[in-house]
């Protein structure tokens, strides 16, 4: 429209100098960030999969863990995330529904509620790790001794239920915020519609939002699960085990975890350089369950985002 | 009771006509919630009563447990200001004040909770605790949020629809990897790259720890940078401005509240993580301004002596309080990162 004076083309070089700088600069923090997880990733497969084999996945450490396997810190780890999952998924679910389908939204106590969900998600895993040894250990643990076992050391020592039950309340948050996504997206007119037909609340919530609601509810529960496998901290003085010589199963008992083993064997080994080769198998074993665990909620959670486009809300 | 089915919604626009079929049938589903009388089929099994009071129950416990963790964690840590026993080794005042301790020249703030003397100068650790956050938050402010606008404003649908998993997957590692990735390998090339003194320092730590961090900023600047509204950017364009200055100018300020909270709930996470320090700082309580020297972190120092104290005794008893202090500050830090973006949501008028 008018004509080009030097000014306007200075301007223009400008303004595409200044794109070129922002998508470089950023282009590169997004590289970086990405490149972070590559080489780490790299590095753990490299470093640890001459070792991995069925031997190491099955048998148990030996030798002062300069060989052998992680078959118990597998089995330990299982158990206390089933533990826990028993624990933390009707917790979180039950919670999420209280805050979506019967709390009101702008209430003093849903407030309340959110802030705590919220704030339970920023406690540092260590407290959990104080609290569980302050609350489960020391006082429920205590307690169910006096009443069930006359003053006997049974449950109130750091022990499997201990630990699960910790990192049940760690990752309540998890299981809360993914079931109220899901809840969310649930059109508003399958209630309405099952409201109208005369079935109550809390039939339409059981039998009509809850299964709608469902791969909300694994995403949140297997994402729970990841947490529960690889966080150390909240289960450092509530149950795990530095070595045991035996698999056990009961409650009470305490029990060996494939992240803490990774501690145990980064910083705690008689001997570090003897047992690297083992310690990077370990780590990719962990890490492996971990990137399994959290892609399979990825999926379910994206299958879960496309159901219901097109149908409103 | 009366139910208005007809008493809305006099107009006849389709819309109004729209609203009072709706109206219509939620009406009739609060007659059903509520008068069992007209309620058609089976009536609702007794248990269902049972169940909606444990789910209210479990709700309510969410908030019981913020309380609990706190009052267990405080708990334990009680006896450092009443207990006369555990004032004979140590006050709360004599953890923040420098003490004359025999051997030494001046008064020092010295953390030595198992020697002959214990010395529980707490000064050292909040020290090591800033040093390794600052690190962190140096790094992982600029990655995070330099991702989040790269993602947001200039990234394909297909690189993000790559870029985002990838993040989510990096958040996922646990922080015991990392750690473990900082000791055995960033370390070493710390060491041999810069020449450092010592292998583990605050520098290795921090810059483990903001692996953690990153995708935490990330995740909440883009869902931020994603929630200004498209006519703040259209009116910047038309306005003639070329769009790296629509996003510096427009875009970031008016995000700036979310960004503001991604930055503190980054710095909540790095003020408690625990594993990655405990195993990447080298855990010695000095107090220097260097960042290459080891450090010794809150989170780190209740990880590594908790196991081997006397139950209630005073060295337990000041690990509970260093356990207070983190709790505290994390949930100031958080409350004001939830607070900012409460603040930014009502701001850009995006439903909460």
């Amino acid at each position: 429209m008018s004509i080009p004076t030097a000014n306007s083309f200075v301007r223009r070089r400008r303004s595409r100098l200044g794109d070129i700088a922002l998508v470089v600069a950023t282009g590169a923090a997004t590289v970086l960030v990405l490149a972070v997880l590559a080489i780490i990733v790299i590095d753990v497969v490299r470093g640890g999969s001459q070792r991995l084999s069925w031997t190491f996945l099955s048998m148990a450490p030996s030798e002062g863990m300069t060989a052998g396997g992680v078959f118990p810190a597998i089995f330990g780890t299982v158990a206390m995330v089933i533990l826990m999952t028993v624990a933390v998924v009707p917790a979180g679910v039950a919670t999420a529904v209280y805050l979506h389908e019967y709390a009101d939204a702008g209430s003093r106590l849903t407030r309340a509620i959110r802030i705590a969900v919220n704030n339970l998600a920023g406690v540092p895993s260590i407290v959990f790790g104080l609290f569980g040894l302050g609350f489960f250990v020391r006082f429920v643990g205590a307690g169910v001794d006096r009443a069930f076992f006359g003053g006997e050391k049974v449950f109130g020592q750091p022990a499997l239920v201990w630990a699960a039950l910790t990192m049940a309340v760690l990752t309540v948050p998890v299981v809360i915020v993914a079931t109220e996504e899901a809840l969310r997206s649930v059109p508003r007119e399958l209630r309405e519609a099952s409201l109208a037909l005369g079935a109550t609340k809390f039939q339409t919530v059981l039998n009509v939002v809850l299964p709608q609601a469902t791969p909300g509810i694994l995403t949140g529960t297997i994402l729970a699960i990841s947490r529960g496998a690889g966080e150390v901290a909240p289960i450092l003085f509530t149950g795990a085990a530095y070595y045991l010589p035996s698999l056990n199963w009961h409650p009470s008992s305490q029990f060996l975890h494939l992240g803490y083993h990774v501690y145990v064997l980064a910083t705690q080994s008689p001997d570090v350089d003897a047992s690297k080769p083992l310690l990077y198998s370990t780590v990719l074993v962990l890490l492996a369950v971990t990137f399994v665990l959290n892609f399979s909620a990825f999926v379910v959670r994206s299958r879960m985002r496309h159901r219901f486009t097109g149908a409103g809300t | 009771m009366e139910v208005p089915l007809r008493s809305s919604g006099q107009g006849d626009s389709l819309l109004s006509a729209k609203r009072r079929a709706h109206e219509r049938v939620t009406a009739a589903a609060r007659v059903g919630a509520s008068n069992p009388a007209r309620r058609l089929g089976k009536p609702a099994p007794r248990w269902h009563a049972v169940a909606e009071v444990a789910i209210r129950i479990m709700a309510l416990s969410v908030i019981a447990a913020v309380l609990l963790i706190f009052a267990f964690v405080a708990k334990e840590a009680l006896p450092l200001l009443f207990s006369k026993s555990i004032h004979q080794e140590v006050t709360l005042g004599k953890m923040f004040t420098a003490q004359a301790w025999p051997g030494y020249d001046s008064a020092e703030h010295i953390w030595q909770p198992v020697s002959e003397i214990p010395k529980y100068g707490i000064w050292p650790l909040i020290l090591g605790t800033l040093k390794v956050s600052i690190v962190a938050m140096l790094v992982a402010v600029p990655l995070g949020v330099g991702a989040a606008v790269y993602v947001s404003q200039y990234a394909s649908r297909r690189t993000r629809e790559i870029v985002k998993p990838m993040i989510e997957l990096l958040a996922g590692v646990p922080s015991v990897v990392l750690g473990f990735f900082a000791l055995m390998v960033m370390a070493s090339w710390f060491q041999s790259l810069l020449g450092l003194e010592s292998r583990l320092n605050a520098l290795v730590a921090g810059v483990a720890l903001s692996f953690a961090v990153v995708p935490l900023i990330f995740t909440i600047s883009e869902e931020a940078l994603g929630a200004v509204p498209r006519s703040y950017i259209e009116a910047s364009t038309a306005l003639g401005a070329a769009r790296w200055q629509t996003i510096v100018r427009v875009l970031v300020p008016a995000a700036s509240p979310g960004i503001a909270a991604a930055v503190a709930l980054g710095l909540g996470r790095a003020v408690g993580e625990t594993m990655i320090v405990l195993m990447a700082s080298g855990n010695a309580a000095i107090t220097s301004a260097s960042f290459v020297e080891s450090v010794r972190t809150l989170s780190a120092t209740i990880a590594a002596e908790l196991a081997e104290v006397v139950f209630g005794g005073a060295h337990y008893t000041v690990l509970f309080f260093l356990g207070t202090v983190l709790f505290v500050t994390t949930f100031v830090i958080n409350f004001l990162g939830d607070y900012a973006i409460g603040r930014m949501k009502k701001r850009l008028g995006v439903a909460a």
